[in-house]
């Protein structure tokens, strides 16, 4: 599903990724792990096609439409309910019954309550649950998740962890992490950057 | 349909945004009125017909110029733009949407100016009124997608005007001629030539501004 090679990302002077390779199969979980600023967010920005590597390789074999992320911002309106924040994505991603796949994402990340509240009155935990909730809406065949435990309660950690041991085989996954030991677990892979 | 519902729904939520946060409509409608109120007391009281037009046609390119600096503020500010640049939709009708919003907030400003300029002015006859809605269309067009390119960068409120005001000149010369001249017709055709041929460049070209 990905295959990337000799994967370089630079910011003018400066080299963010340098010499990365790695495959994901469709049923992969690759943990990519390194302390800050070693390129984890760059990695995933990169396999959204979010950025463009400045040299080397990268094969995504799948449409845009089929990826799910997750990135530090929780990319949702905050002025919008959580309700019409996911309405917009699940139109704009042309969910099938996109109500109900609301309705059950929001119950299932304990957000039914508080569904018609702004988003900028939630809190940072809560935004992280309901940014969960846009990665997944679509029902990706690729999820990339970057810190996905960020902001997260023991409460939400235990939602996440539940959410990927039933979504592990059916979507291929790259979570980027530098506490791996929750995700360990579920990996087929990892890959550790400098 | 569905690129239109796309749209729909685009536009649909900056609306929604606007009604929830007031931070441009307001601003652009204070600044409208309170321009033409200003200039009402710095003109001589013999100054011309023409030189109060030319006056109004200011006043409109630079009260879109502060609707266009808040245009993709919820989007930059929130990171927004990466889930819409993501989401399978066709990206021009991020600026499709996005354009009509600002289409929406420019009329209702003028809807306040044009009554304004009529009260202190000179009256508004059609030609004008034909030129500040083809001269709205163009500035949404070319706005919209420049404001998207400032948004990108650091200097986005010193970018924006420096670029989008050599590109309003045409607008502001169709504007002023169709609002002045004996042969309105000719500008009018003018404005609505610009519109189409930079409205087409803009839809092309908005997955290059917002994709690296």
């Amino acid at each position: 599903m990905i295959r990337a090679r000799g994967l370089e990302k630079r910011y003018g002077d400066k080299r963010v990724l340098r010499g990365v390779s790695f495959d994901v199969r469709p049923d992969g979980f690759l943990v990519v792990t390194g302390p800050n600023g070693s390129g984890k967010t760059t990695l995933l920005r990169l396999c959204a096609g979010l950025a463009v590597p400045s040299a080397g390789e990268l094969d995504v074999e799948l449409e845009r439409g089929r990826i799910g992320y997750l990135g530090h911002e929780p990319l949702v309106y905050r002025e919008l309910t959580a309700l019409e924040n996911l309405d917009l994505y699940g139109r704009l991603y042309r969910v099938a019954e996109r109500r109900e796949r609301i309705g059950m994402l929001l119950e299932r990340f304990g957000l039914w309550e508080a569904r018609h509240d702004r988003a900028d009155s939630y809190s940072r935990g809560m935004l992280q649950r309901l940014a969960l909730c846009r990665a997944l809406l679509h029902e990706p065949t690729l999820l990339l998740l970057d810190e996905p435990y960020s902001g997260l309660d023991t409460e939400g950690a235990s939602l996440l962890d539940r959410e990927l041991a039933e979504r592990r085989g059916q979507s291929a996954f790259v979570v980027a992490t530098h506490e791996p030991e929750r995700i360990v677990v579920h990996a087929s892979s990892t890959l550790a950057l400098a | 349909m569905t690129y239109l519902g796309d749209v729909a729904a685009l536009a649909r939520k900056d609306l929604l945004l606007e009604l929830r946060a007031r931070d441009t409509l307001p601003a652009m409608l204070l600044f409208v009125l309170s321009t033409l109120v200003v200039f009402h007391f710095v003109l001589p009281g013999d100054s011309s017909e023409l030189a109060a037009t030319g006056l109004l046609w200011v006043a409109i390119v630079f009260t879109a110029l502060l609707g266009l600096s808040r245009a993709f503020a919820a989007e930059r500010e929130q990171g927004v733009i990466d889930g819409l640049v993501l989401a399978p939709s066709d990206r021009s009708a991020i600026w499709l949407g996005k354009s009509l919003s600002v289409l929406a907030f420019l009329a209702l400003a003028e809807l306040v100016a044009l009554p304004a300029f009529a009260l202190f002015y000179a009256p508004v006859d059609g030609p004008m009124v034909a030129g500040v809605v083809l001269a709205d269309l163009g500035i949404a067009a070319v706005g919209t997608l420049l404001a998207a390119v400032a948004a990108a960068s650091r200097a986005r409120e010193l970018l924006l005007p420096l670029i989008f005001l050599p590109l309003a000149i045409p607008i502001i010369v169709g504007g002023v001629g169709a609002s002045v001249t004996e042969d309105p017709a000719r500008y009018v055709g003018f404005l609505a030539l610009y519109d189409a041929l930079f409205a087409v460049i803009c839809w092309a070209s908005f997955e290059y501004v917002v994709t690296e």
